[in-house]
């Protein structure tokens, strides 16, 4: 029995040994992209539009695809946007980036550069892929790395009830009309202000929507001939007017930690009357609070400026990981995505504007807001100079940094831009 | 009901007569291939990581690019005179003593509450459930709570504009001068109960004659609690607190959720510093260093931590 014992006790002992190495090995030998023996091919797409969609519907656009080409099976790596952002950043540093990605216009230089994903350029005309209906393209040295497939404006959201409290006939249409009605806003009530800004450094995208968006609108840029120009008129008079803001007390307090959520809670409670915020939170803020009166405008522009408005966008972007062995077979799940058809009805169940320029998003069953910012945005023309910079979100963090010394006194305007400048300066090399 | 018996098939000569040298060898391996699965795993989850982070160190570009290349301890040198890291490491100092501090202070407290003969079952049962709540909550939970809590229109300055004690909003997560106290004062709030239990557990193991004897020999209860309770609880009180260190010094995500280790760096912690470095600059090998300085400063105290075990 002794015997028996100890041989039992070895047999276990080399299987838990042997189930190690096995388990060890699986973990290492993951790969994506793999062909199965009936010759289909499985591609992993990560991406965290099906989190944002409601339930099962970005699904059903797969399985419309995976009908029409049996030989393709798309597996879904849907996780919130947080989560995707860290777990591409780790992919493309380890290259093991899934077949199809999604991509946010900040990664794009990041992932090129280290070859992470390919050059869709090439991919498009082995496919004899007509570009002319694409919106736009993202590319790095004068080649397409994303393609936006949704895209979603910022206009500018107003309370229509605390306009009129406020005694404001108009929605501002310039500079000194938005801080005349901040400040008569700000004016009702002790715990109502005209104008929230979310600063927080931990996503400081605030500067892109709720910062840079007013340089935009004026027809503005915060570069020249592809390089940084912080310390020029145009960024200056929007920091200055950042800063006439703060001072005179209408930015709701809280603003230097101040996420882009609470921004968008704090208006649907009516505690701010004015924001900067996309477009696809109108379906929360009606959600959440059915009988708030607000509109959809346009970002107000310098006094005077004519010309056409910017609008700050964010895209659902795609590309293709370099390391894929089915590139073809991917850059055919993206032009389906991007065809006049899907992508119309990707974006009205998305309620984003498309990237395929043909297609016409429904807006029959949508709120008529949509519809309204839709003109806006077809008036004017997207504007994110942040797309397709190396290193956006550092640009943005550096650039908030400074933002915020300014608004708490700490340097000045001009102090705050030429260290910017320098620390962007640094970055584009 | 039958009966079974089993058939007796097993060779007897089997038993009994296993090569001898095949069983000293087979013998000396086994234990190995017992501590092989463990041994394989923290090879693959801690050592491989470790030694990759501390070459990672050592060299610039690394990740990013194709080629890295060695660059010595420029890495070690960029962070260490980086001001940003100088703030985020005398932070973490701040934020890591107090809350330690006030988790023990806060613990003790409430553990000697309820350890108290005055309260009766009942009452004890319903406060240590209400003691033990901020454990409960996961740290998103604890980081969403409070900062609708902390909001310069929250509840918490309702409730001091409400008794007079403030005149308008604080920024308490907003305000740089203010920011770090705010957190870590959440902190505080969410750790106490671990002391609280582990310690509540410690005095119930503290044998009830020390304090007869002690109150034989005249000693007040002030006296018992210094001369009884706390060499009784020094070995807990030690290891509690040389882990909370280390455990406090480890905290990212409750400052990510909060203030994301702003406003103006006033809340950047070691831990918060490394992130930004890798995930928002790719600067891999920067944030390589300055995750192998926190590693050496941990293993001091990891090293604190053996010898008071040990001493034990």
């Amino acid at each position: 029995m002794v015997v028996d014992g100890i041989r039992v006790r070895r047999v276990i002992g080399a299987a838990t040994a042997a189930a190690t190495v096995a388990l060890v090995a699986a973990c290492g030998s993951g790969s994506s992209g793999d062909t199965a023996s009936d010759g289909s091919v499985t591609l992993e797409f990560a991406q965290w539009w099906g989190a944002e969609l409601p339930a099962g519907e970005f699904d059903k656009i797969v399985n419309d695809f995976t009908a029409q080409n049996p030989n393709i099976k798309i597996k879904l790596l849907s996780a919130p946007y947080a989560s995707t952002k860290q777990q591409l950043i780790t992919g493309a540093a380890s290259k093991t980036l899934p077949d199809v990605v999604g991509l946010d216009g900040a990664w794009v230089n990041d992932f090129a550069k280290q070859g992470a994903i390919t050059d869709l350029s090439k991919l498009m005309s082995d496919a004899n892929y007509d570009t002319g209906q694409l919106a736009s393209q993202v590319q790095i040295k004068g080649k397409t790395y994303m393609i936006p497939v949704v895209n979603f404006v910022y206009p500018l959201f107003v309370n229509k009830d605390l306009l009129t409290k406020a005694g404001v006939a108009k929605v501002p249409t310039t500079r000194t009309q938005f801080l005349d009605a901040a400040k008569k806003i700000s004016a009702t009530g002790s715990d109502v202000k005209g104008w929230a800004l979310p600063l927080d450094t931990a996503v400081p995208n605030g500067i892109q929507n709720d910062v840079m968006s007013w340089l935009w609108a004026s027809g503005g840029s915060m570069l020249t001939d592809g390089k940084p120009n912080l310390t020029g008129a145009p960024v200056k008079s929007v920091v200055e007017f950042v800063k006439s803001l703060n001072d005179a007390g209408v930015i709701a307090p809280g603003s230097l930690t101040m996420k882009e959520q609470d921004k968008v809670e704090k208006f649907t409670n009516g505690q701010v009357g004015m924001m900067i915020d996309s477009l696809a939170h109108i379906n929360l803020i009606k959600k959440n609070k059915p009988d708030l009166k607000f509109e959809v405008a346009a970002l107000p522009a310098e006094d005077g400026y004519t010309g056409k408005r910017g609008i700050p966008y964010a895209s659902w972007g795609i590309g293709i990981s370099s390391s894929t062995e089915h590139k073809a077979e991917a850059f055919k799940f993206v032009s389906y995505l991007l065809s006049k058809e899907t992508n119309a009805n990707l974006s009205t169940i998305a309620n984003g504007f498309p990237g395929n320029k043909n297609a016409q998003p429904d807006f029959s069953d949508s709120d008529p807001l949509f519809k309204t910012a839709f003109d806006i945005y077809q008036q004017g023309y997207p504007a994110n100079e942040f797309v397709g910079l190396p290193k956006s979100e550092d640009l943005m963090r550096s650039f908030d940094e400074q933002l915020q010394l300014v608004l708490t006194g700490k340097t000045s305007v001009d102090d705050a831009l030429a260290k910017s400048q320098e620390s962007w300066t640094s970055v584009f090399g | 009901m039958t009966s079974m018996t089993a058939p007796k098939t097993a060779p007897t000569e089997e038993r009994v007569t296993p090569g001898r040298t095949r069983s000293t060898l087979a013998g000396r391996l086994i234990p190995y291939g017992y501590l092989s699965p463990t041994v394989l795993l923290i090879v693959v989850l801690m050592v491989v990581p470790i030694v990759m982070v501390i070459g990672y160190s050592f060299q610039d570009n690394v990740i990013v690019q194709e080629n890295p290349v060695f660059a010595g301890f420029a890495n070690y040198a960029k962070v260490l005179t980086d001001p940003d890291f100088l703030a985020a490491l005398e932070n973490t100092a701040i934020f890591i003593t107090v809350s330690t501090v006030a988790h023990l202070v806060l613990g003790l407290a409430f553990a000697m509450m309820l350890n108290t003969q005055l309260l009766g079952g009942v009452t004890k049962a319903v406060f240590r459930i209400v003691y033990i709540l901020p454990w409960l909550f996961t740290i998103a939970v604890i980081a969403v709570i409070w900062r609708l809590l902390l909001d310069p229109s929250g509840v918490v300055n309702y409730v001091l504009h409400t008794l007079g004690l403030v005149q308008e909003g604080v920024n308490w997560l907003g305000d740089p001068g203010k920011a770090l106290w705010a957190v870590t004062f959440v902190n505080i709030w969410s750790g106490y109960p671990f002391f609280m239990i582990s310690l509540l557990a410690a005095l119930q193991g503290i044998p009830h004659h020390l304090y007869e004897a002690a109150a034989m020999d005249g000693a007040n209860w002030f006296q018992r609690f210094t001369h009884v309770t706390l060499p009784q609880l020094r070995p807990v009180i030690v290891s509690m607190g040389v882990l909370d260190l280390i455990w406090t010094s480890q905290q990212f995500a409750l400052i990510w959720m909060t203030t994301g280790g702003g406003p103006l760096h006033a809340t950047e912690m070691l831990s918060t510093y490394t992130y930004k470095q890798a995930f928002s600059e790719y600067e891999f090998a920067t944030a390589s260093a300055a995750a192998v300085i926190v590693l050496l400063l941990t293993m001091i105290l990891a090293f604190f931590y053996v010898r008071q075990q040990r001493e034990r």
